[in-house]
């Protein structure tokens, strides 16, 4: 698997200290996958982290090795784009416990030669930004101009501003939330249950025996793909259309365009995203809440921090909505931080912040600028 | 250099250079801008209309979406060294509330007022008998945010009520300006067609 991503200009790093994590178990080495685009200058200050969401990865503006589809941040990321590769150098990392080079359960544990599968420890949110931390130290950069993420990713840019301010001159979470909501752990527990009812999941242990859950992968894919748009974009694009049909079926196969679109979706996946990495990260979603880990109040964790924030929410997101960004908005306010909040009108749901929303891109463009 | 609208301008020779100002209802950023460019002033603006803070932030200024009625309290004490409130405590829900929380968090208070005792607006009303319509308040009574008007002794009377302390004020009529320290002749009521006070508690 590595040697594809090294066959697409992908970097390694191969950390040979341990890793102590959240949970106090430990990780004796591991890689981390990574793409950079632009050029780090010579004293290394140029430098932009772009941190992926659930389901993204390290191709963040150049052409996906298995899907053949372009970068997924390709119109934000690149020559005279808002994320100037002219300027900036970017930096875009797998994260722990993901499944495109970095160490994650369908790596090789080192002590049993054998894949962990769901003998990987359990990683955190900050776990994952330890890892990082680790490579801008490798790659001698002291300080990140930004640190920048949509969902998962904005999760991560919030954790990197909690606990490495010093290392950061901004930070940019978009769409997200300072801590995981009943609702949000609620549609992953139906993901994650519907790959451990696979039966070819067998308890995580499918690579041994070659097989793979992809029924029960490809219906989590199904569920949370359906959480990340919104009544209207599905109005929109899809309402009652049926799927090369001029009449109902009468039967249970794919009659409307919605179905079709949405078994596509999960069919896609399958072939790019490891079902137990899948378990892994939403579990570490799940588990991501900023007071608790640093046992302070949201207004306390960044009081007087000298970092400048951007937050950005998107009127038609129901699944990290507006009120979970102000949230953050509202605590950096009352800590007397340098914070810009945009509300970005659009029906397109969560995923607005992958679409094609000129506003986000103007705004986005004039923080970067300013700084 | 960055020409600034008159009032904002004199606004703007108010604040001392290298201090953290908050524009309360910054509108576009036009004066944070300023502020921001050629008083190396650490800026923050609040405005309630979402568009215009998108558009200050890609000017590339630290604004955020709130409400003046219900987000001052956010703030902790005395946190900014200016509070600036232009033209805006007229449309404001609790204006005693808002001047009381402006003084909380700022160290020293700009606040801008249309002025109601101004001659012309005594006149369309005792002539007319009609809701004033002047440059400065120019829409309908049905159409107004200005919930709230007040005239110069209005105001201050309201400062007194509060113990807060005026030191210097501004007032505009026909493009001039007078300055006074602390409060304004009594005749400002009549021949000012805007007040920009300087409160400091």
């Amino acid at each position: 698997m590595n040697e594809e991503h090294k066959k697409n200009d992908c970097l390694f790093y191969n950390d040979p200290e341990s890793l102590l994590l959240e949970s106090g178990q430990i990780i004796n080495g591991h890689d981390i996958a990574y793409k950079t685009y632009g050029t780090l200058n010579s004293k290394k200050d140029n430098a932009i982290l772009i941190c992926h969401a659930l389901s993204g990865d390290q191709y963040v503006a150049s052409l996906h090795p298995i899907t053949k589809k372009e970068g997924w941040w390709e119109r934000m990321v690149g020559k005279d784009k808002p994320i100037d590769t002219s300027r900036f150098f970017v930096i875009c990392i797998n994260v722990l416990g993901g499944c495109m080079g970095s160490t994650g359960p369908a790596s090789i544990n080192p002590e049993t030669n054998k894949v962990f599968a769901v003998n990987f420890p359990i990683i955190t949110i900050a776990d994952m930004v330890k890892a990082q931390v680790r490579l801008i130290d490798n790659l001698g950069i002291e300080e990140l101009v930004s640190v920048i993420g949509g969902s998962m990713g904005g999760m991560q840019a919030l954790e990197w501003a909690a606990s490495y301010p010093e290392r950061l001159k901004s930070a940019i979470p978009i769409a997200t939330s300072s801590r995981h909501t009943a609702q949000n752990i609620a549609f992953h527990e139906l993901g994650r249950q519907a790959i451990m009812a696979d039966i070819n999941w067998n308890a995580g242990n499918y690579k041994d025996q070659n097989t793979n859950p992809s029924k029960g992968l490809s219906i989590a894919r199904m569920t949370a793909h359906v959480t990340y748009l919104s009544e209207a974009s599905l109005t929109k694009k899809f309402g009652r259309k049926l799927q090369d049909k001029t009449d109902l079926g009468f039967g249970f196969d794919a009659d409307f365009q919605i179905e079709s679109y949405l078994r596509h979706q999960g069919h896609t996946f399958v072939d790019r995203f490891d079902a137990n990495s899948y378990l892994y990260i939403t579990r570490a979603m799940d588990y991501f809440d900023l007071e608790k880990t640093h046992k302070k109040s949201l207004t306390e964790i960044y009081a007087n921090s000298n970092l400048k924030f951007l937050i950005v929410s998107f009127t038609g997101d129901w699944l990290y909505p507006t009120s979970e960004n102000l949230m953050i908005v509202r605590a950096l306010s009352a800590g007397g931080v340098d914070v810009s909040f945009v509300e970005i009108e659009s029906d397109k749901g969560h995923d607005a912040f992958l679409l094609d929303e000129p506003e986000f891109d103007v705004c986005l463009d004039g923080f970067l600028k300013s700084l | 250099m960055i020409t600034l609208r008159k009032d904002l301008d004199l606004i703007a020779n108010l604040v001392e250079d290298n201090s953290k100002v908050i524009d309360i209802g910054c509108g576009n950023g036009e004066l944070l801008n300023f502020l921001n460019k050629n008083k190396n002033s650490k800026i923050q603006g609040l405005e309630i209309n979402q568009k215009k803070v998108n558009k200050c932030v890609s000017k590339g200024l630290s604004v955020i979406q709130g409400d003046a009625d219900k987000d001052l309290g956010l703030y902790p004490e005395k946190s900014f060294d200016y509070v600036i409130l232009s033209q805006t405590i007229q449309a404001t829900l609790e204006p005693k509330k808002i001047l009381t929380e402006l003084t909380r968090i700022g160290k020293r208070v700009i606040v801008s007022i249309p002025n109601f005792g101004f001659w012309k607006v005594r006149l369309d009303l005792l002539i007319k008998g009609k809701m004033p319509i002047t440059s400065k308040l120019n829409s309908t009574w049905f159409e107004t945010e200005n919930i709230h008007l007040c005239t110069i002794s209005d105001f201050t009377d309201l400062c007194d009520q509060l113990n807060l302390k005026i030191k210097q004020t501004v007032t505009i009529a026909s493009n001039k300006q007078k300055r006074f320290s602390g409060k304004p002749n009594k005749s400002e009521n009549i021949f000012a067609e805007e007040a920009i006070f300087l409160i400091q508690n």
